[in-house]
């Protein structure tokens, strides 16, 4: 097969340079696009990703509310009470599968006698799951999920309801701030297995393309936006 | 799929006559359209970052090779396999043979277009393995059968009661034997029979909005999280995507997505846009052992140098099709094969031949609402004029056209006899009245009045006559 393969490898890369009239890119230009590689241009600044971080929270939640998730904005020692009032408030059973993280093991749980918690990746039938978040960006109200054994991606996905725990001081204007976050993280160049980034509820317009909430992820997001 | 753009017309008096669909188009106007306004009416850098896309598109291009090796050289980096196929069967014999390597029975897939440019299902249901579309627009048109008529909302040119019809038909085996008549019912109707799907499919199929050179990773947009489920859950992930969706950067793909969703369906983002990146860590707790990679050639490395090469920047948004008029009116299907609407009138003749594609660069009225509402600028009707004038050359063009085209140069070359015949013509409609300004019916123009109205001319002249009587 890997003969088959490099020919068919060659045969594309040799196609491709015989249209753009050159071969191999070789010297100057080459040292060009390797620079390019090496420290990415940003695109044209868009203002509103642009605030001062009290704004950008509130920017943050504006977008997330608009975009049809909940948000509630607490003081760290108040979450375990939050998600619990949250379960109530909806009719809830109080039966969490929750992300492994440090970050939500900060929490006091034990504080919140009727909540059952499950540690690990989701599962088909959870209704409920707890998880921390990487980032939340500002300009579109979008909650950014980095995959790891703090952070399994199907609790992401799989339960009907998602609730994301979320610091103000993660939460960044755009885009592009998420990206010098996941690469002082990770490491130049280097990523968790998947970044997923939400924004809202999974929906779908393929139906006389009218938005209808809960296609195949969660059907409700509900944030906590948690004070420094 | 088979190709039916050669049967374009019949295609067209087909759907004109189906008040199904052109009640399903007539959404379209207030739908996507209106929306797509709103949304880059609030982002005021939007035109820039359309300049900017464009730019980002056509310095990947210059690059191609480079980022392809480049994003090639990180997947391998990480544990993940790049496949490389020049052809759709080279594409659909390597995607065969890794679900056969894992005993596949059945394949979650993402809505992908370019797996329906390969005819991929067909191939891999004639092997006995089951794919499985998990977009709810594209689950809906498989259950009846169908090509998608849209390459980002694939059963638009449905109904609800169409939906509900289906869902009865197919589901009422599952215990589902009521007909449905609310949107969200539909909607929750299919998650619950997909759900089962997911956890139980050997390997999730999906496509690619992006691929990121710098990182190697694939970018997905949906707005379901099918995608997702897709990526996650099967133990073998592959990614098929065209080799024009290779892209340097993650400050490109900020660009890129920032006009994507407002440019598709006005949304301000899309639900989800995951990006995945080799396969399953070890110390990961869910996601693919398996990572592969399809790059699919398919005829695109030839139209690169060309003046057909600025195509290759689309990102599939779909804003053109839901600007277009001709779209408007006759819907996706009548194009015949993947890619309707204009940036498909452009495609298609290079991915299936002028000769069997002819008709789509035609059925375009040049009103050029799709140049104005591209994220990356394409100038489609130049395009679509450059397939004309391939048409021409190559004798092509129906003969009656041709000598309809030979009688108009011979009298537009000709200014006296011009001026006479244009006035000529001018009394002769006269003849037939102008009350409301617009004919019905026309003798000898029975093809132009049976679907719309033929204008009639203004009073007081021919437009030079006019001319030059405001000039005396």
């Amino acid at each position: 097969m890997s003969d088959v393969m490099s020919g068919a490898r060659a045969q594309i890369l040799d196609g491709i340079r015989r249209s753009l009239r050159r071969g191999e890119l070789s010297g100057e230009a080459r040292q060009d696009v390797e620079a390019r590689l090496a420290s990415p241009p940003r695109g044209p600044a868009v203002a509103r990703a642009q605030l001062a971080q009290p704004e950008k929270v509130a920017l943050f939640c504006q977008w997330a509310e608009t975009l049809n998730a909940t948000v509630a904005r607490v003081a760290a020692a108040d979450v375990p009470g939050e998600v619990t009032a949250y379960l109530m408030r909806n009719n809830l059973a109080q039966n969490v599968a929750m992300a492994p993280s440090p970050l939500l093991e900060g929490y006091d749980w034990s504080s919140q006698k009727m909540l059952s918690i499950r540690r690990g990746r989701g599962e088909g039938s959870d209704q409920v799951s707890v998880t921390g978040a990487f980032a939340g960006i500002a300009e579109t109200g979008t909650v950014v999920m980095a995959s790891g054994p703090d952070h399994p991606v199907s609790l992401n996905l799989l339960p009907d309801t998602h609730v994301v725990v979320l610091r103000e001081s993660d939460i960044v204007g755009g885009y592009e701030e998420v990206w010098v976050r996941l690469r002082s993280r990770y490491g130049k160049n280097l990523m968790p297995r998947t970044v997923n980034t939400i924004t809202g509820p999974s929906r779908t317009g393929d139906i006389e393309q009218a938005m209808e909430l809960g296609a195949h992820g969660p059907r409700r997001m509900h944030i906590l936006v948690v004070r420094d | 799929m088979e190709s039916t753009a050669h049967a374009f017309k019949a295609n067209v008096d087909h759907a004109l006559a189906d008040p199904n669909l052109q009640d399903s188009l007539a959404k379209l106007k207030v739908g996507f359209s209106e929306r797509r306004r709103q949304a880059a009416e609030r982002l005021p850098e939007f035109e820039a970052l359309r300049d900017r896309a464009r730019d980002i598109k056509n310095h990947t291009l210059a690059h191609l090779d480079f980022y392809l090796e480049e994003f090639e050289r990180k997947v391998i980096g990480l544990g993940g396999h790049v496949h490389w196929a020049p052809t759709a069967a080279d594409a659909r014999r390597i995607i065969a043979e890794l679900c056969q390597s894992v005993n596949a029975r059945t394949v979650a897939k993402s809505k992908s277009m370019v797996a329906e440019e390969i005819a991929l299902n067909e191939h891999l249901e004639a092997l006995g393995i089951a794919p499985i579309e998990t977009d709810l627009g594209e689950y809906i048109i498989q259950l009846r059968n169908e090509p998608p008529s849209h390459i980002i909302a694939p059963a638009v040119h449905l109904t609800k009661d169409q939906v509900a019809d289906t869902f009865l038909k197919h589901h009422a085996k599952l215990g589902f034997d009521k007909r449905l008549t609310e949107r969200n019912d539909l909607v929750a109707e299919a998650r619950y029979v997909l759900r089962q799907k997911f956890l139980d499919a050997d390997v999730g199929l999906t496509g690619a909005n992006f691929l990121v050179a710098e990182t190697g990773s694939s970018m997905l947009v949906t707005n379901e999280g099918n995608a997702d489920l897709s990526n996650t859950l099967p133990r073998m992930h592959i990614v098929l995507a065209s080799i024009e969706k290779v892209i340097p950067t993650l400050e490109d793909a900020a660009v890129l997505l920032r006009v994507l969703a407002r440019s598709a369906t006005g949304q301000e983002s899309s639900a989800y846009t995951t990006l995945n990146t080799g396969p399953k860590k070890q110390e990961d707790l869910d996601g693919p052992e398996q990572y592969h990679v399809v790059l699919l050639d398919n005829g695109r490395s030839a139209v690169l140098g060309t003046e057909m090469q600025d195509i290759l920047r689309c990102i599939r948004c779909g804003a053109c099709m839901n600007h277009c008029p001709v779209y408007g009116a006759v819907g996706g299907h009548a194009y015949g094969w993947v890619y309707p609407g204009p940036m498909g009138a452009v495609l298609t003749p290079q991915l299936v031949g002028v000769e069997e594609a002819s008709n789509l660069p035609n059925a375009s009225t040049f009103c050029g609402r799709c140049e104005s509402v591209c994220p990356v600028r394409i100038p489609l009707p130049k395009l679509m004029r450059h397939w004309r004038e391939r048409e021409f050359e190559k004798h092509l063009t129906p003969k009656a056209v041709r000598q309809g085209l030979a009688m108009w140069s011979f009298v537009a070359r000709r200014p006296a006899l011009y001026r006479r015949l244009t006035a000529l013509a001018n009394r002769m409609l006269a003849l037939f009245g102008r009350a409301d300004g617009r004919y019905r019916a026309l003798p000898l123009a029975s093809g132009w009045t049976r679907f719309r109205d033929f204008p009639a001319p203004q009073p007081g002249g021919t437009f030079h006559a006019r001319w030059a009587k405001r000039k005396t």
